[in-house]
């Protein structure tokens, strides 16, 4: 217990530090851009709870990404809920919807499962561009609350968003450690083996979905503020579905660590090749990295780090 | 006020629609079905099948459907060519399920953003001298952008049932399929075998591809409108039948007509998804399982 109470103040002081950095003022692009790097440390976290712990390949990301984002769209339309409860209330209908996928598992496993959920975000996708009262596909444009608590707007999203993504990975760690993660890994291996050993796969797969949905419903919740205007396509981007998979692939499935490194590497390359190249050319660079990792590095970062400590 | 000239309108124009349908998915009930590769990066295939078409067409003035045909041989070394990694970096070492799926999810995207960065994301089309005509049989109108895709469409299907029942080849890669090992003890290279099943499926693409710029414009995002299609109707038609494959792309087609007819476009889509969704929930084994 002690060690966990460790790893929850190493959390706190990077916070800390975040909002040093807030305090800081610095050229306002660097909170901007370490945002959307703090979002996909959230983003492939919680793939990686589903995708890297349990086994089950999720391209559906972009479904719950956006059904956080639009459940906040939903209630600041309703009654300009303060962004604490567009989060809670964002990752919540996200976590139903994750739940509703992990009885998807009882059924499809494998390539199946997969195919599914990218079937149920363009099924989502098609849901919300009919839907007007959230913008249908013209989207629609949301105006932020005058009055941050400090900095301007972007800085204060900024340090909500690093809170987000130190809590999720307390989460990832927390689960990786205690008995859910080997259960997880063991189904992973193989769920017959691990069904027979009395694993409860149900329940263990159930927790998973459900987790790693509320963790991406989290993600996308604060997304409408900061954006400002929200289309269909932005919200179901499916840069979301490529790099919630790329990230924990390249820096690593197997540890808490590997998202981190992996989205704070892509996410940071692609900031940068923003900027300075173009915005599809770092979308290429992304799928070539996968495809170099997946076939050469199959352990990620975190793998080739190993094989060089081991003699 | 319901419209039965409407329905019988859309009725057809599915049935069509369905038979094009049939020529997209063959490749993947090839590739899916039979060699049980989940190929997702089969429409960016697709895709660029249809962008190939589309060069030789605006360059040369070259028909469609020829262009398509032209690149076939291309596409099949690109198919062997992604197979033999495939096989190389993840089958031979048990892998496939995981990394093998982002794998190809990845050459999905590496093909799209390509296709983006050399041609824009203005919509594409060819041209060519019957594509704008049409026929009127007692009301219903029949234009020839989907009458031929459809006849193509269900030659190629055709073809591929003839091949795989009856030359040497077709019936290894149906015996692929079922017991790699028996096939091995019978003294065929079952990857060799599966080489040349994904490269047909590869080709199969470019014919499709250029069918897909000859019924409306294309974008390289278009993509991603055919992996629930592809998927729904290989699952629907039974994993790999081809007769189920074509008679699966006719329903799916005519529910499609008919729910763009009479919901609007944009339900369509979800149309196909939603089929899928359903046939993976209560029926994975699809409408003709075998």
């Amino acid at each position: 217990m002690r060690r966990a109470w460790v790893s929850v103040l190493i959390g706190l002081v990077v916070v800390a530090a975040g909002v040093a950095l807030a305090s800081l003022r610095v050229n306002p692009y660097v909170y901007f851009a370490g945002y959307v790097i703090l979002q996909y440390v959230v983003i492939a976290t919680a793939w990686n709870i589903l995708g890297g712990y349990g086994g089950y390949v999720n391209f559906g990301t972009p479904a719950f990404f956006a059904l956080g984002a639009y459940t906040a769209v939903v209630l600041i339309q309703l009654m300009k809920a303060p962004l604490p409860v567009l989060i809670v209330a964002g990752g919540l209908v996200s976590a139903l919807l994750g739940l509703g996928i992990g009885y998807l598992t009882l059924r499809l496993r494998g390539t199946f499962f997969s195919i599914a959920t990218l079937a149920l975000s363009v099924v989502l996708q098609t849901m919300i561009i009919n839907w007007e009262y959230v913008g249908g596909s013209r989207g629609i444009s949301v105006i932020r609350p005058s009055g941050p608590p400090f900095g301007n707007y972007v800085v204060f999203l900024f340090t909500v968003m690093l809170a987000l993504a130190v809590g999720a990975v307390l989460v990832a760690r927390f689960i990786e450690r205690s008995w859910i993660g080997r259960g997880l890994a063991a189904l992973r291996d193989n769920e017959e083996a691990a069904e027979c050993m009395g694993v409860p796969t149900l329940r263990l797969k159930l927790f998973a979905t459900t987790i790693s949905g509320f963790l991406l419903g989290v993600a996308g919740a604060p997304f409408p503020y900061y954006v400002t205007f929200v289309v269909p396509d932005s919200a179901f981007a499916l840069d979301y579905a490529v790099n919630a998979l790329a990230m924990p692939m390249i820096g690593g499935t197997t540890s808490w660590m590997g998202p981190v490194i992996g989205a704070v590497l892509v996410g940071t390359a692609q900031q940068l090749a923003t900027v300075t190249i173009s915005s599809d050319l770092n979308l290429l660079i992304v799928g070539v990295v996968l495809v170099a990792f997946v076939v050469l590095a199959p352990e990620g970062i975190l793998g080739l780090v190993r094989r060089l400590r081991a003699p | 006020m319901f419209s039965w000239d409407l329905l019988a309108n859309a009725v057809v124009a599915g049935v069509l629609l369905g038979g094009f349908y049939a020529a997209v998915s063959l490749g993947i009930g090839l590739i899916f079905g039979l060699l049980d590769i989940a190929n997702i990066a089969q429409p960016a295939f697709l895709i660029l099948g249809a962008y190939a078409a589309y060069v030789m067409n605006s360059a040369y003035g070259l028909d469609p459907i020829l262009a398509g045909i032209a690149f076939t041989p291309v596409f099949y070394l690109l198919g062997a060519v992604v197979y033999r990694v495939y096989y190389g970096s993840f089958e031979r070492r048990g892998q496939e399920s995981l990394r093998g799926l982002v794998f190809f999810f990845g050459i999905l995207f590496i093909i799209e953003v390509s296709l983006s960065r050399k041609f824009g994301v203005d919509y594409r089309l060819v041209q060519a001298g019957y594509i704008g005509k049409s026929i009127d049989l007692g009301g219903i109108g029949i234009s020839f952008r989907y009458l031929v895709p459809c006849l193509v469409g269900v030659a190629m299907t055709l073809a591929l049932y003839l091949f795989l029942a009856r030359t040497f080849y077709g019936r290894a890669i149906m015996a692929v399929s079922q017991d790699q090992a028996a096939l091995r003890l019978m003294g065929a290279d079952p990857i060799r075998i599966k080489t040349i099943a994904f490269g047909i499926g590869i080709a199969a693409a470019s014919l499709a591809g250029a069918l897909l710029i000859m019924i409306a414009p294309v974008i390289p995002s278009t993509d991603r409108d055919y992996i629930g299609r592809m998927f729904a109707i290989t699952v629907l038609g039974g994993m790999g039948s081809i007769g189920g494959t074509l008679v699966a792309a006719v329903i799916l087609g005519v529910v499609e007509s008919i729910m763009a007819t009479f919901f609007g476009p944009s339900w369509s889509l979800a149309v196909s998804f939603g089929i899928l969704l359903a046939a993976l929930a209560v029926r994975p084994s699809g409408l003709f399982g075998r």
